[in-house]
């Protein structure tokens, strides 16, 4: 980033383009019911994060046949969490009465942290985990920043970078300077 | 070429993309326990993760275009060195951290070209997993270029190792810019990469990196070869005996 006057650092939660694209699919099937029973589904990794406010639940459908079809995209390549998820989606569907399941990945469009929903975002912060900073302007993700995300414990933004990768490939480690807590950072991607 | 032509070198293809990544990966993940500190542990398999699972997407995207009942397991498992397509920079032991991270930047920049070009192939699968990959590309050269910058610009000892691996790996990179009749007629069809095309960009961002980290940009004077066609180091070997040990001996098992 160099024209730092012309972009704007949210930490905030704000609709993005991509979220708002998600949201309007969601609205538009044919089966409400089927995306509210997934919505007990939760990240394996971050059980406070349904995998619709993740971003990872694509879409729904039902088939002629009775049959449900779910997309899911993965988050980074090597994520064990994949699996767990896939099996979560079917054993959920099927405590529902929907014995034929089948769940597909799709790569395309890449999952970004920017499908994270608004609401995903205080879910992460209230799990203690400071959520992904949008940049708006920035025509791909900044990268994690070295200092000034704001802690998730006592809402200082006099913090600073401890480790780029964190417990997991989807976090960065951060402390607060304020309350000496180290936090983990949900990375931009 | 006719579409079956196509569509079994697009599968060759993305096998030997998958070996680049797999053996990386599995280079990084040796790692794990043994690194200088806690943080740089869990970073080096964060980023060996990255590649395991680039080459499963590669692995099962070359499983369904052989539509011959393998798997990605038997991409990964079943197959001798001689059937190995990776490039050697990849199957050069870890050697020390100075030597780790050194190849990792040769290889980040690389990659990060690469990809760039991937993404816009005409094939959708090879462009949707470029696309996943340039993302996770980017923080990994960002962390490479630091550690060179800090290893280079550091102590004398850390600067002499530095020096040491740039001069030891700078043989290899050249294979990452030839092209074979099949790369050349998949990147002709708008489906590869023309890597060769990619060196002068690659040779700038490198110099650039390494003259910053007070590194000298080593002379062409040597050059090794033979991934592509199955003629490997000693090295390939003692990876594949213990990556493929658990599944040779008990062939099938799951847990
Ligand atoms: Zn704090």
């Amino acid at each position: 980033m160099n024209k730092t006057d012309t972009l704007t650092l949210v930490d905030r939660p704000v609709p993005t383009a991509a979220w708002v694209q998600r949201l309007q699919h969601r609205n538009r099937s044919p089966v409400p019911g089927l995306w509210a029973l997934l919505d007990a589904v939760k990240d394996p990794e971050v059980p406070a994060l349904s995998l619709w406010d993740l971003g990872v639940l694509r879409d729904i459908e039902q088939q002629d046949n009775g049959c449900i079809r779910v997309v899911i995209s993965p988050t980074y390549s090597g994520c064990p969490a994949l699996e767990a998820m896939r099996a979560d989606i079917i054993s959920t569907l099927q405590q529902a009465g929907h014995p034929e399941v089948e769940v597909h990945t799709a790569l395309s469009p890449a999952w970004s942290t920017e499908a994270l929903s608004p609401q995903g975002h205080e879910q992460l912060r209230a799990y203690g985990i400071a959520p992904p900073r949008h940049c708006q302007g920035c025509s791909v993700p900044e990268l994690t920043p070295e200092s000034g995300i704001t802690c998730p414990r006592c809402g200082s933004d006099d913090t600073h970078r401890i480790s780029e990768f964190g417990s997991t490939a989807c976090k960065a480690l951060f402390q607060c300077r304020a309350c000496h807590e180290p936090f983990d950072y949900f990375k931009p991607i | 070429m006719t579409d079956q032509d196509l569509r079994q070198a697009t599968q060759a293809y993305a096998v030997r993309l998958g070996d680049d990544a797999l053996i990386l990966g599995h280079r990084l993940s040796e790692w794990t326990s043994r690194a200088p500190f806690l943080e740089e542990d869990l970073a080096l398999q964060n980023v060996a993760l990255d590649y395991i699972g680039r080459a499963r997407m590669f692995y099962g995207y070359a499983a369904e275009l052989s539509a011959d009942g393998r798997t990605e397991d038997d991409f990964a498992y079943l197959r001798d060195a001689r059937q190995f397509s990776n490039l050697l920079i990849h199957e050069l032991p870890r050697g020390d951290f100075a030597f780790t991270m050194a190849r990792q930047l040769l290889t980040d920049v690389f990659s990060s070209l690469y990809l760039e070009q991937l993404l816009r192939s005409t094939d959708a699968t090879l462009a949707g997993i470029a696309a996943k990959a340039a993302k996770e590309t980017r923080y990994h050269l960002r962390r490479s270029r630091e550690w060179a910058l800090r290893l280079g610009d550091g102590t004398d000892e850390s600067h002499a190792r530095m020096v040491r691996a740039i001069d030891e790996l700078w043989g290899y990179t050249h294979e990452l810019f030839e092209l074979d009749a099949l790369e050349q007629q998949l990147a002709d069809a708008g489906i590869g990469v023309d890597n060769a095309a990619l060196r002068p960009a690659w040779l700038k961002q490198v110099s650039a990196i390494l003259t910053e980290a007070t590194l000298r940009v080593p002379e062409d004077s040597w050059v090794v070869r033979g991934g592509r066609t199955g003629y490997h180091t000693e090295n390939l070997g003692h990876i594949l005996s213990e990556m493929q040990s658990v599944h040779r001996a008990y062939p099938g098992v799951s847990w």
